[in-house]
């Protein structure tokens, strides 16, 4: 995974909450068998509409996603993270997430922000006055700023560690097998197994 | 102080604890299907690392297989490249597969609890949101994603942070052709699809108590559309009387009981948030938006978004309501329905069938409509065959199909076309879900067949 410290960027402005994951990317699209090419599906009933804010021009490059409230609820798909990370996106910020959403991405190096919904709108209006206004997200300092304002978010200190290491999950636990094996040791016998077969 | 169940089942499954990290928690049981777990088994052979615990571990296929021709081979060739691989990863890795055509394919989450695999206690995981079913079995079950999907295939643990508790306490008892369905539809529109966010949800009271294991795993079904990750139920002797007899059931049974009867909340635990329902009040449920919290009693008219006071949800409904092609105003009842879908991990269970077969038993469905049948398993199906079930749902003129995920999610085949709308006994309305630019309303098995009948959204006593 790639380490994450500071991005800077351009943002685009999603007015919409209750963002689910079948909206971010439709079940149909969720057939490969690779981690790659979900960016064609990002949105993709959304995408139709030539006014959709993806599809202008000033918004193309950007790689900050501001959201509404209650982003990526519904469906546990990581191919929702996948989906923003194939199309460009580094950071989304929204005043709140689903919790498997959210999980997903900080897994996965795609780093989501909360900021108050009066934050949100403020920046929402930052970047339709001007789409090029750039956006610092600084991890290390746990800040995002644009124009003259520079606010703090919150974020516990493991996962910051770990997205700032660019350090994966699976690694870091391997390291404590020996926790698990012991753990195994004292399971009781009493809980189910899907082997051998009983029918 | 004394714990809460979902308190008591994590303490018991704490690996490791250090300051400043996630706690490390064991999972007794993961759940596989072939749409989030591919790329799980490919880092896994990237990184030269076997599936620690084959025999914690079960696989189906169920999100996109077709629910026809099922002895032909899938016809769509990137479904069936997704099927293939999972095969070819349970083969390679040894874990237990149950492929289209055996008795025990089916949903996900119909299956663990049919096998006997999902006991109290346990910590449950799948690659799919709907995990939280199994807590209806006082098991901690929750949905993750791809990567903890890996995880747990390496480690057979995850890195968790600690939920929050919520009770939800249901108390008094439902009217006749109020069902459990009704309950969790209530409850998402009353705390909000946001509302469980960083819960757990453990539902209690006399209403709940008085519920059948299969409409429990109804109730803590749609947890996640509350926003919660897990919902969960104390168990008791219905639980019991369940798993009794069931292939995995414990040898040792009374030795398992005695385990389980420990698993309740402590009377003197304090859940970080409490909520209440009567069920006396409840009426038939039905949904009008394009997410599960846009939800009314039937006998309500489509809500006129100006009536919202806070903004967000009046532009969610002013957007909704386009969306959906209704009015405000218009009665609930009034709306026509093109398509019924009897099925999914919420409601396709042989109790569902029972219910609904019982409604269309020597009727007709309206003409104007079709009405899919979908048991949530093969073993549910050859249950209601052996009962006659299809024989009620084809006389009356629905189609009676293999099991899947079907409409629910639309992956396979069985879709709405653009702007085609259904009562759906499924769990989720998000647009273009069953369908891209299809509409639907999440409804009760019941409200579903009284539908198919009548040809706009019904209840039972409308007939």
């Amino acid at each position: 995974m790639e380490k994450f410290i500071t991005h800077v960027g351009t943002g685009v402005p999603l007015r919409r909450s209750n963002v689910d994951t079948d909206q971010i990317i439709p079940a149909v699209y969720l057939k490969r068998v690779t981690r790659s090419g979900f960016e064609d599906g990002l949105f993709a009933a959304w995408r139709n509409d030539p006014e959709f804010v993806l599809n202008q021009p000033q918004f193309k490059s950007a790689t900050v996603l501001v959201a509404g409230a209650d982003f990526g609820t519904g469906s546990s798909r990581e191919h929702a993270v996948w989906a923003l990370q194939n199309y460009g996106f580094k950071v989304v910020i929204s005043s709140r997430f689903a919790d498997i959403f959210r999980g997903n991405s900080l897994k996965g190096g795609l780093l989501t922000i909360i900021l108050d919904q009066a934050e949100v709108e403020a920046m929402w209006e930052a970047i339709e006055a001007d789409p090029a206004t750039p956006i610092t997200v600084n991890l290390e300092e746990r800040t995002v700023s644009y124009g003259s304002k520079s606010l703090p978010f919150a974020i516990d200190d493991y996962t910051r560690w770990r997205l700032m290491e660019g350090l994966d999950d699976i690694g870091l636990t391997l390291k404590q097998t020996d926790f698990i094996d012991s753990f195994e040791k004292k399971r009781p016998a009493y809980k189910p197994a899907t082997l051998p077969i009983r029918s | 102080m004394g714990k809460t169940l979902a308190e008591k089942i994590w303490a018991e499954h704490v690996v490791r604890q250090a300051d400043g990290e996630p706690d490390l928690i064991y999972i007794d049981l993961h759940l596989i299907h072939e749409v989030t777990s591919p790329q799980a088994f490919d880092g896994l052979r990237l990184a030269g690392r076997p599936v620690r615990r084959p025999d914690l571990t079960i696989a189906t296929e169920d999100h996109n297989v077709p629910t026809m021709n099922i002895d032909k081979p899938i016809a769509d060739p990137v479904s069936k490249l997704q099927v293939d691989t999972l095969r070819a990863n349970c083969a390679e890795f040894g874990v237990r597969i149950h492929s289209l055509g055996d008795k025990d394919q089916g949903v996900v989450h119909v299956v663990g609890p049919q096998l006997g695999i999902t006991q109290p206690g346990m910590t449950i995981v799948c690659g799919d949101s709907h995990t939280s079913t199994h807590g209806a079995f006082g098991a901690l079950a929750f949905g993750i994603g791809t990567s903890e999907v890996e995880h747990v295939l390496a480690t057979q643990t995850l890195p968790l942070q600690r939920p929050k508790t919520m009770a939800i306490n249901v108390e008094g008892s439902l009217k006749p052709g109020v069902t459990s369905k009704d309950i969790i539809l209530a409850i998402i529109a009353k705390i909000g699809t946001g509302g469980g966010q960083g819960y757990v949800i453990e539902y209690r009271g006399s209403a709940i108590r008085a519920l059948s294991m299969e409409s429990r795993m109804t109730v803590c079904n749609m947890s996640i559309e509350a926003g919660a990750r897990a919902g969960l139920i104390a168990p008791d002797q219905t639980t019991f009387d369940y798993i009794k007899g069931k292939p995995h059931a414990p040898e040792d049974f009374d030795a398992a009981v005695a385990y389980w009867k420990t698993l309740f909340t402590d009377s003197d635990a304090k859940f970080d948030v409490e909520v209440d329902l009567n069920a006396d009040d409840l009426e038939p449920f039905v949904t009008w938006g394009t997410n599960p919290g846009q939800g009314l009693p039937l006998n309500a008219v489509v809500p006129n978004p100006a009536d919202f006071a806070d903004s967000e949800q009046r532009t969610a409904a002013e957007r909704a309501l386009v969306y959906m092609g209704l009015e405000a105003g218009t009665p609930l009842k009034k709306i026509a329905i093109d398509t019924v879908f009897l099925g999914s991990c919420t409601n396709g269970r042989i109790e569902d069938l029972r219910a609904a077969a019982d409604i269309l038993k020597g009727k007709k469905i309206a003409s104007s409509l079709r009405m899919l049948v979908v048991p949530g398993s093969a073993r549910v199906r050859l249950e209601a065959e052996a009962e006659g079930l299809d024989k009620v749902f084809l006389d009356a003129g629905a189609e009676w199909r293999n099991a899947g995920c079907s409409m629910c999610l639309g992956m396979n085949p069985d879709q709405l076309a653009v702007g085609e709308r259904s009562a759906s006994t499924s769990n989720r309305n998000f647009e273009g879900r069953q369908g891209k630019g299809g509409r639907t309303h999440l409804v009760s098995p019941l409200v579903a067949a009284a539908t198919a009948l009548r040809g706009t959204l019904s209840s039972p006593a409308d007939l």
